[in-house]
């Protein structure tokens, strides 16, 4: 009867003090914030006395880590971007083609003469002149498939051949295509992630959603259509010899050549041949810089590689135009005035510095393997953030006083105790949510705000329950005790139920959402904790000093 | 002196009017139903794609000049509305403008944005854009799958979890009153054509959850009594279980709305719909524990005599005496 074991007092006292201790940088939050800024910048290397002021603002002893404030409360943009995975089956199909018409040609004296037909990106079809050689023409194309490793598929392989008549049919498997669906996203993940920490924002969000999504979340920037010039571009550079320059759009290119159109001068269109001599992928550094004119610029250097395919190309062709492609529309067509034998290069065009600056950035970052389709995008306004956090605060302070009010008018010193639990209980989640570095939305302080109502729900059954007891005409410490007892199975499934739901919503939902589900879930965790020990264990200590005759409930 | 809402010892008899009771909130689901069937859900761009956009400008706001700003655009349907709360400053005019999923675009196209902003800032020269969302067509369609699946989902726990717990006429009622209180809460949203976004499915499922503390705290104790008073019948019993929790019932009840309607009055404009919704689902919620699930319960009848086992009535979970 009303008894706790010592240690388990001293648990519970130090679960709220841990608790109580994780939340306190909350309270403390710019300083905080400046604090672990500075300690971050020192850890690099920058380390000036006013850092080391900013980093003094907060002991190193105590706990730093801090809630982080979801973009509805902190303002930035969000982007969820779908990769384009079909893209990549194109560029695959194109290196392909010579593979197979090598392998045809080999089989020349059954098959005949093979010439290729126009069809879907995603696949490659040859007419053969004798389509009694098809079963030969088959055996050799699919001479040419890989092994895919899947899950799965064994002896799966990368591409699947079938005849049409005379027609001869080359795709990507379903297994390849899983495969390259996978490599896509996560490089353009990865390719997303360096070109934002590139730019260097604070705490950016770059998810893999689903099979081919990526969610960016950037706090603290001006606009999503500002973050989408820097990940939306596909930035794929390639220097290609030139054939000709003219104004007309619809003129035929020759095999292996294509027609695209320039940035700067309207209506020119360059001939250039497809085959690239060097390509980004081969740029070891970008730096935005000036030319001899002092125009801003883009200044490169190329792994050795291309060092000597750029060394080699512009010295044999010296008086030629040269390209310089970037997505398909060329940047500039230099003219070769001398071997450039060093491999390093300058780009110049119509740039402003800012935009010498993004494609510095983009270049050093490299290419997305696929373009990215944007499908929600959600700028918040900085003010509009803070006006948020504003008028929860003040919101949950009037909800906050309201029921400690309403509690101890209606249950005198127990409710008092239920304040005392409740006050703890809000410190216990944000320091869980400080600890799991958890996200506070908007809708997430409605969470707080409707679990300091509800907290107090499984101290009202207590309460009332005691009442009740008291009626029946026990003891003090009986119906106490009885009351905690009986009390317990509603205030399991009560809060099981409310919980499943918490549950429910964070594993469905999404950004808000899901912030209010943690609050909510967390809520649900520590209300049921101080609900159960630690206003028990105020009441216990209570009664053990007074050892009331008679309560009033 | 204590504050005391309700009197200590209440017998109120809750169900001598029941089909009353039971018949009101028939036709309320009724009359919900037909509005969300007839005039639909204001649904934001999370659910029909679309873009909005929030202006602040310290000029005094007119929609009709803002309106004959974007008309030139040809985007199709627009909507404008200024938006007042107690929160604002006296000169910030606040303007939500909503422009329609464009066709075709299965994205967000900036260039829209752009132009929409552009021709506003040749109006309003201070105008600022707050916040700009656009949802592409794709994933609100997806958005209101996962959400439909989210309140079946919740629902369907729920009612496995009271079912083991408890007994399946238990559950049932506890379902019943879910059902109706979620139907109401989309019904009230319907008639009175507030914004109804992903957040509201927030909602919505706090509903289930509060809705559902409610109706097991009844229900746990007419478990209770019914074990303590054999003889009664199921209509006393009902109703002594409902007057011994009634304080408890309304003492939560006030508790959380104390904390929403300071949320709703003070917490701004940007999540005032949300709060409605819980306000008035703690409200439904509290009712329904009551007259509903209590009811369907005292409908359905409960198995009295646990002297002959039966594999259909309760199992091994009902007893665990937590």
């Amino acid at each position: 009867m009303l008894q706790i074991d010592t240690w388990k007092r001293v648990l519970i006292w130090l679960v709220c003090v841990v608790g109580l201790l994780m939340a306190l940088p909350n309270a403390f939050y710019t300083r905080v914030e400046q604090s672990n800024d500075a300690k971050a910048a020192i850890e690099l290397g920058i380390d000036t006395p006013e850092m080391q002021a900013q980093a003094g603002q907060w002991p190193d002893w105590l706990p730093s880590s801090l809630v982080n404030l979801g973009l509805d409360l902190r303002g930035g943009a969000h982007l969820l971007a779908e990769v384009q995975v079909g893209d990549v089956y194109e560029t695959r199909m194109e290196a392909m083609w010579p593979e197979v018409r090598d392998a045809l040609r080999d089989e020349r004296a059954t098959v005949g003469t093979i010439r290729r037909q126009p069809s879907a990106p995603d696949e490659i079809r040859v007419r053969i002149s004798q389509p009694d050689g098809m079963p030969s023409a088959l055996e050799a194309v699919r001479g040419l498939a890989r092994q895919v490793q899947t899950l799965t598929g064994v002896g799966a392989t990368d591409i699947e051949v079938s005849a049409d008549g005379d027609t001869l049919i080359v795709k990507l498997s379903e297994a390849e295509k899983l495969a390259s669906d996978d490599r896509t996203v996560r490089q353009a993940l990865e390719i997303v992630r360096r070109r934002i920490d590139e730019v260097g924002t604070r705490e950016p969000t770059i998810q893999r959603q689903g099979t081919d999504r990526i969610l960016i979340q950037v706090p603290g920037i001006g606009s999503a259509s500002e973050l989408k010039d820097i990940i939306g571009t596909t930035a794929q550079l390639t220097f290609n010899p030139v054939v000709a320059r003219g104004t007309d759009p619809d003129v035929v290119p020759g095999v292996g050549e294509e027609v695209v159109p320039s940035i700067d001068e309207n209506g020119v269109y360059y001939t250039i041949e497809s085959a690239p001599v060097v390509t980004g992928e081969e740029l070891v550094d970008a730096q935005p810089s000036f030319d001899q004119n002092g125009r801003p610029a883009v200044s490169f250097r190329f792994n050795t590689s291309g060092a000597r395919k750029f060394g080699d190309y512009t010295r044999d062709n010296i008086g030629a135009p040269f390209a310089i492609v970037l997505d398909d529309e060329v940047i500039s067509a230099p003219v070769i005035q001398s071997h450039i034998p060093g491999g390093s290069g300058i780009i110049t065009g119509n740039f402003t510095v800012e935009e010498s600056t993004n494609l510095a950035v983009l270049l050093r970052a490299g290419a997305l393997p696929a373009g990215l389709e944007f499908l929600e995008e959600r700028t918040i306004g900085p003010e509009l953030g803070q006006d948020s956090i504003d008028a929860g605060k003040v919101a949950t302070t009037v909800a906050f006083a309201a029921v400690l009010i309403f509690m101890a008018l209606s249950y005198g010193l127990f409710g008092i105790f239920a304040n005392i639990a409740l006050l703890i209980n809000v410190g216990l989640i944000f320091g869980l949510l400080s600890l799991i570095g958890a996200t506070l939305t908007l809708p997430g302080i409605a969470g707080i705000v409707l679990t300091v109502g509800m907290a107090v729900d499984a101290n009202v059954l207590i309460f009332e329950r005691i009442r009740e007891e008291l009626k029946s005409a026990k003891g003090p410490a009986r119906a106490i005790d009885l009351g905690y007892e009986k009390a317990l199975s509603a205030i399991l499934d009560a809060n099981i139920t409310t919980f499943i739901t918490a549950v429910i919503l964070f594993a469905i939902g999404s950004g808000p959402v899901r912030g209010f589900a943690i609050t909510l879930g967390l809520g649900i965790l520590t209300s049921v904790f101080t609900a159960i020990f630690v206003t028990r264990l105020m009441i216990i200590m209570w009664f053990e000093r007074r050892r009331p005759k008679t309560i009033e409930v | 002196m204590r504050l005391k809402l309700v009197p200590e010892n209440t017998s109120f008899d809750f169900f001598s009017r029941w089909k009353v009771w039971l018949g009101i909130s028939g036709l309320m689901m009724v009359i919900a139903f037909a509005s969300f069937m007839l005039q639909g859900l204001n649904f934001g761009i999370d659910f029909r794609g679309g873009t909005t956009i929030r202006t602040q400008s310290t000029q005094e706001l007119d929609v009709g000049v803002y309106r004959d700003a974007i008309a030139p655009l040809g985007l199709g349907d627009v909507t404008i509305t200024e938006i007042f709360d107690p929160t604002f400053g006296p000169d910030e005019n606040v303007a939500m403008i909503r422009i329609q999923a464009q066709d075709g675009a299965e994205s967000v196209t900036a260039e829209t944005i752009a132009a929409v902003e552009g021709a506003l800032q040749a109006v309003v020269p201070d105008i600022q854009f707050v916040s700009v969302e656009s949802v592409g067509p794709k994933v609100s369609g997806e958005l209101i799958q996962t959400a439909v699946i989210a309140v079946v989902l919740a629902i369907g726990a729920v009612l496995v979890y009271i079912w083991l717990r408890f007994e399946w006429q238990f559950a049932l009622g506890a379902v019943a009153a879910l059902v109706h209180d979620v139907l109401l809460t989309i019904g009230i949203f319907s008639e009175l054509q507030i914004r109804f976004d992903l957040a509201i499915i927030a909602a919505l499922l706090t509903i289930v959850g509060y809705s559902l503390n409610d109706t097991v705290v009844v229900f746990d104790r007419v478990r209770e009594n019914l074990r303590k008073y054999k003889k009664k019948d199921l209509k006393e019993v009902l109703n002594l279980s409902i007057n011994e929790t009634l304080s408890r019932t309304v003492m939560t009840s006030v508790t959380t709305l104390l904390a929403l309607v300071s949320l709703y009055v003070l917490g701004g404009d940007v999540i005032r719909g949300f709060v409605f919704a819980m306000i008035w689902g703690v409200i439904v919620g509290t009712y329904s524990s009551v007259f509903v699930a209590s009811t369907i319960l005292l409908w359905l009848g409960v198995k009295r005599d646990w002297s002959k086992p039966s594999n259909t009535a309760g199992n091994q979970f009902a007893n665990i005496d937590a």
